[in-house]
């Protein structure tokens, strides 16, 4: 009888606590698309609303006249993919290397690497480097060179390739293959969960990039999609100059506050529609790290 | 001929025993250090040269000038930043806010996988996990957003519910944005929102790590469902708490920018709550464009930092020789 009591109790909690915790986790996003679909004028009497309150496209009308959106998009779009592939073939490239047994100095080198985990010059010598002294500023590469390997990431990969029995890659040398290839054709296509857990990790992380843009970019076509959202967001100008496509009407409400939910919507789309895909890869990748350690 | 032949024997007998050579290293590994070369070559130019500019630390550095010919100050700098009232109230919201975040982390993120592992419908766990997890993908500039569509004075959803339920009346809304005495919780709830779930990803695993036969037999022993969670499960996640709560701990000193500045940005107002070292380093570099005292802020930082990193990492291989990193 206590037993079933306490059964019941626990069931009681764990569902309905999993579904307040899910409830907390979804609001906000059914708060930025319904006040983005929603009138402004109606936003500004009651505020931001879970239903759309008298159902309007206009704001989404008044992002899309601007080409900032786009040129957001296109930058995004290119230094993440760009970006995701030079670091995938870089890190594991490193990985590779040492995670080789026969390899003279992989200790000396991973030890190299692990220190800049423990120290770093900060933010300001790093800004001088890039700014200065590489000329990145308004170079669409600085959001690529300065992240390109995350040690972190490497060492997953290194401990991931040290799983992989060294006797295929000594049967591949036997046969005259060298390294680059046995990397490429033989231990590559073996690593294709760890690689995709990395690439999306990298690829995330791309793709949310702000704090560079803040940094090195000025020039408005080289905005990241993000860093649109914190002008957005922040300045009043910047949302103004991007109605001032729209002209003068009668009766015409700049629509701030729903247009910058229909900002906020359109970057978070392709998250939320590839979401459900790289859900699973993150959760097994992540069960790999953990019990690597 | 032979006698040559056997020479030549003996001497690369001789050559390997010796150390070897430069040149006969980089033959043997050819390939494997053409490998390694552009990750050494970025670690070089992006990590270690940004270690030399350091010294702008210990310089007054203009920019026109370069690094090598600004004037020498010696400490100046670093007299500057400690004798200031600020490097108190921004150590201190560094470590105080990075220990909230660790601790209600960590007692979120151990929930939510017990709860998710004594559920037993497929289908709702799927869902749910699904969706807690789903806000660890969201950048912190659209938490940002959330944060004004929820905050805003006059057009907050949290003001508006306020308003509809009659707690409070038109015109007393609660200003959010002049209030830091509001903003430790605000950012632990935010920083719980977004990664609580993704956390529970290291425990479930942990869980699912368990040997069944120890339930099992608690069963037969006549254990119940709570004992099994208290006495079997709950004493299973602690190597795993342990050492998230220590890797935790190592990186105490780095306020968290890329969540903090995406949303308070430049209020002063709520400074005093929420300005952690990261955030006034960035402010001191674009705002006062001071290069030399963020330098020597940042050295501080990086200085405490590795000291605290090395000690829990010391103590995380001691604890579980297979944990630490390197």
């Amino acid at each position: 009888m206590k037993t079933s009591l306490e059964n019941k109790a626990i069931d009681l909690f764990s569902y309905l606590f999993m579904a307040i915790f899910s409830i907390f986790c979804i609001v906000p996003f059914i708060l930025l698309i319904s006040s983005s679909l929603s009138d402004e004028k109606a936003v500004q009497a009651t505020g931001f609303v879970l239903f759309p309150k008298e159902f309007s496209l206009f704001a989404y009308k008044v992002i899309f006249q601007d080409n900032a959106i786009f040129n957001a998009y296109k930058t995004t779009i290119i230094f993440t993919v760009l970006g995701t592939v030079l670091c995938l073939i870089l890190t594991s490239a490193m990985a590779y290397a040492l995670s080789v047994k026969t390899f003279t100095h992989r200790n000396k080198i991973a030890f190299f690497v692990y220190f800049t985990m423990l120290f770093n010059g900060g933010l300001i010598p790093s800004y001088l480097l890039i700014a200065k002294y590489l000329g990145l500023r308004d170079n669409i590469l600085v959001y690529i060179l300065p992240v390109l390997i995350n040690p972190f990431n490497m060492f997953l990969l290194r401990n991931f390739f040290k799983q992989i029995p060294d006797s295929l890659a000594e049967s591949a040398k036997i046969d005259g293959a060298n390294d680059i290839y046995i990397l490429y054709k033989i231990i590559l296509p073996l690593a294709k969960p760890a690689l995709a857990t990395i690439g999306l990790f990298y690829g995330l992380g791309f793709w949310n990039e702000w704090f560079t843009a803040t940094l090195y970019i000025d020039n408005k076509d080289l905005y990241s999609l993000q860093y649109l959202i914190m002008k957005v967001l922040r300045e009043v100008d910047f949302m103004n100059q991007m109605n001032e496509m729209q002209g003068v009407m009668a009766n015409y409400v700049v629509p701030t506050n729903t247009a910058r939910m229909a900002t906020a919507v359109v970057t978070v789309g392709p998250i939320i529609f590839v979401y459900p895909f790289i859900q699973k890869y993150f959760v097994k990748g992540l069960v790999v790290g953990a019990v690597k350690g | 001929m032979n006698v040559a032949l056997s020479n030549n024997k003996a001497d690369s007998v001789v050559i390997k025993k010796k150390k070897k050579t430069f040149f006969s290293e980089i033959k043997q590994n050819f390939y494997l250090y053409l490998l390694v070369f552009p990750g050494v070559l970025f670690f070089v130019i992006f990590k270690y040269l940004p270690m030399v500019g350091i010294i702008v630390a210990f310089q007054d550095f203009n920019i026109m000038k370069g690094l090598f010919k600004s004037k020498f100050v010696g400490l100046k700098n670093f007299e500057y930043f400690f004798t200031s009232k600020d490097w108190l109230v921004v150590t201190w919201n560094t470590v105080y806010l990075n220990l909230l975040f660790l601790f209600t982390g960590l007692f979120f993120s151990i929930l939510i996988a017990l709860v998710l592992s004594e559920i037993s419908s497929k289908y709702f766990k799927k869902v749910t996990q699904s969706v807690v997890i789903l806000p660890n993908f969201i950048s912190w500039t659209l938490v940002s957003m959330f944060v004004f569509a929820l905050l805003s004075t006059d057009v907050g959803f949290i003001n508006s519910v306020l308003k509809t339920l009659g707690i409070i009346q038109e015109g007393q809304e609660i200003n959010f944005y002049s209030n830091p005495a509001l903003w430790t919780g605000i950012l632990v709830v935010l920083k719980i929102w977004k990664t609580a779930g993704f956390g529970s990803v290291i425990y479930l695993a942990a869980i699912a790590g368990i040997d069944q036969e120890i339930y099992e037999a608690a069963k037969i022993d006549g254990a119940s469902r709570m004992q099994c969670i208290t006495k079997i499960t709950l004493p299973q996640l602690r190597t795993t708490a342990v050492l998230m709560t220590l890797f935790g701990i190592g990186n105490i000193f780095d306020g968290d920018l890329g969540m903090i500045y995406a949303i308070v940005g430049d209020n002063p107002n709520l400074y005093e709550t929420t300005d952690v070292i990261d955030t006034y380093v960035f402010r001191m570099l674009r705002q006062m464009n001071d290069f030399s005292m963020t330098t020597a802020i940042g050295l501080y930082q990086a200085l405490v930092g590795f000291v605290i990193v090395y000690i829990t990492n010391y103590f995380a291989k001691k604890y579980d020789s297979d944990s630490a990193i390197f």
